[in-house]
């Protein structure tokens, strides 16, 4: 863990008179998932195309793998391999054909890439599929061919971009494994997402990206502690339970009419077990206990002070 | 591995992908072939008779006719194929698996390349077949020597080879299968305002340079002298001035398109 396997210093891109990326600064560790969030249309997308070479940037000092992105592109597309939003494979063939299409364009050895390409195959659970033309497979199938696919020439920086947009949620969790896999075995991951969610499970680090420019940087615990609207709710049905837990949780804010309580937290198991030794001591107990998480939402607003629409904060029932 | 054994292995291996394409999904590359072949019948056994009293000299009948039109028939069986050549590289260009391509450490041009090999073959293969429906129906070469059938071999493959080139350009501005389909379409319709079907003196005096110069004329008349014997004349220089020239602007004009940042 020694070097930067992405260094980018005031990256720009417009199109036209629209500006997309007005001065992007971001540094990626090797061997580290790093996750840049943002909204749709935030310009996600287009960081990744420039880092992966497919379009050029109007400006910026940018680094991939320790080459540099214009004077020296083969160098970086060598060590890199992308998965893009839209997938990228050929779905008039089968998936093997696919893989050994790959293999191919690796320059591995006939038998060398045989071999790969079934390795791959039955890890990412598509040896029943392997025979198929990838256009008939699933949305989820298809992410999986295509990672499988990016996994051909052993690439030491991988760019997903949103790779569980529109997956269902047992893929998704599928994909996260495969991700956490990947970094195990020292690989750079470079996600983009639109889920809070998503980064908080994967990376290590995480930025937003808000109008061009990166808003915050930091790990998951980081940027939720810069947004209010975490808290913890309790509900009773007994009226003399409720007054009891508001004289001993002094912080919560009440609602007398619904016999609620919320108590401020960023949801983590320490601060639900004070709120729960606080309730054990005045001998009540809550009928419902329910932990609201800042979501992407909440976070974005808060980042970019667009506070004017109310964030729906998502619940967990615990 | 050095640039040009990393530019033919690469683009063997994308021909490869576009055979198998072809192979997996026949039905377009035959669809294409009927055009000049339904355009043959039609001019043989529906016009025919008319058609051939238009040769000139009067006596001439529908055999003559034959002969006539055979040449001409190949190189618009080449132009037919090449429209599918747009409509395919304008759908490659839509999948997400070109991005891919891009951003791998593989030789640039061997997408291009892959397709337009893949192509040429498809034209030599599309062509061999019309003229067996041409032999089938009474076409004969006469007295061709061996080496007479090698040019006329290698013009087919040139002007196939400059089409395709072009055809790829053309696919490569197009945004969808439609607009490649369209802006394809004088690859077969120039075939029509030449020498193909009726001799260039029997067409209006003004019309006439537009048709005995555009790149179709000069390839059917020095296919007819290779295959029948007549005159070739500046013919010959002509066609492959026009094939070069052809190839060489297609080349370029494809390959800047290609270099061009994708949306």
């Amino acid at each position: 863990m020694t070097g930067l396997a992405i260094a980018a210093n005031g990256l720009r891109k417009s199109y036209g008179d629209k500006t997309v990326l007005d001065g992007v600064d971001l540094t990626v560790p090797e061997g580290t998932i790093f996750s840049l969030l943002g909204p749709n249309g935030a310009g996600k997308t287009t960081v990744v195309k420039i880092l992966s070479t497919l379009i050029t940037a109007d400006a910026g000092d940018l680094r991939v793998g320790g080459h540099d992105l214009t004077t020296d592109p083969r160098a970086v597309r060598a060590a890199i391999g992308v998965t893009g939003q839209f997938s990228a494979v050929d779905g008039l063939i089968t998936g093997e054909e696919n893989m050994l299409l790959m293999a191919d364009l690796h320059h591995l050895p006939k038998r060398e890439g045989r071999r790969v390409a079934a390795e791959l195959l039955e890890r990412f659970d598509l040896v029943e599929a392997a025979k198929k033309p990838a256009s008939t497979y699933s949305g989820g199938m298809k992410r999986r061919l295509d990672i499988a696919m990016t996994l051909v020439g052993d690439p030491r920086i991988i760019f997903l971009d949103e790779p569980t947009t529109g997956l269902d949620p047992r893929s998704r969790h599928n994909m996260w494994q495969i991700i956490r896999g990947l970094v195990a075995d020292g690989v750079t991951v470079f996600l983009t997402t639109q889920y809070l969610e998503e980064a908080d499970e994967l990376a290590h680090r995480i930025a937003v990206l808000h109008d061009g420019t990166i808003a915050a940087e930091g790990t998951a615990d980081e940027l939720k502690r810069i947004v209010p609207g975490g808290h913890v709710r309790l509900r009773f049905t007994d009226p003399a339970g409720y007054r009891s837990a508001a004289s001993a949780l002094r912080e919560a804010t009440r609602d007398d009419e619904s016999l609620t309580l919320q108590i401020p937290s960023d949801g983590s198991q320490r601060e639900l077990r004070a709120v729960l030794d606080l309730l054990d001591s005045a001998g009540v107990e809550a009928d419902e206990l329910t932990v609201h998480t800042p979501d992407l939402d909440d976070v974005f607003f808060a980042l970019t002070g667009g506070a004017a629409v109310p964030a729906q904060p998502k619940e967990a029932v615990r | 591995m050095s640039n040009l054994a990393l530019a033919v292995r690469d683009s063997s291996t994308m021909l490869r992908r576009n055979l198998l394409h072809a192979r997996r999904y026949p039905s377009m590359t035959l669809n294409l072939l009927l055009t000049p072949i339904m355009l043959l019948l039609l001019f043989v056994y529906i016009f025919g008779d008319a058609m051939s009293a238009g040769l000139g000299d009067g006596g001439a009948d529908r055999s003559a006719y034959i002969a006539y039109i055979v040449p001409g028939l190949l190189l618009m069986t080449i132009g037919s194929t090449t429209i599918g050549t747009a409509v395919s590289v304008s759908n490659d260009m839509t999948e997400g698996i070109i991005a891919r391509f891009r951003t791998m450490a593989i030789h640039r041009g061997s997408v291009l390349i892959g397709h337009v090999i893949g192509s040429v073959l498809q034209s030599v293969a599309s062509v061999v077949l019309v003229g067996a429906v041409g032999v089938a129906i009474g076409f004969r070469s006469t007295d061709a020597t061996a080496l007479e059938w090698l040019a006329a071999f290698g013009l087919l493959v040139l002007f196939a080879l400059a089409l395709t080139w072009i055809a790829v350009g053309m696919g490569l501005i197009s945004p969808n299968a439609e607009a490649a389909s369209n802006n394809a379409m004088p690859l077969i319709l120039l075939p029509l305002l030449s020498s193909a079907f009726v001799p260039v003196e029997g067409m209006p005096g003004w019309f006439q340079p537009i048709a005995e110069y555009q790149p179709f004329t000069p390839a059917i008349e020095t296919l007819r002298g290779l295959l029948l014997g007549t005159e070739i004349g500046h013919n010959g220089w002509l066609a492959v001035a026009w094939c070069l020239g052809l190839a060489v602007l297609g080349y370029f004009w494809s390959a800047a398109r290609f270099d061009q940042d994708p949306k």
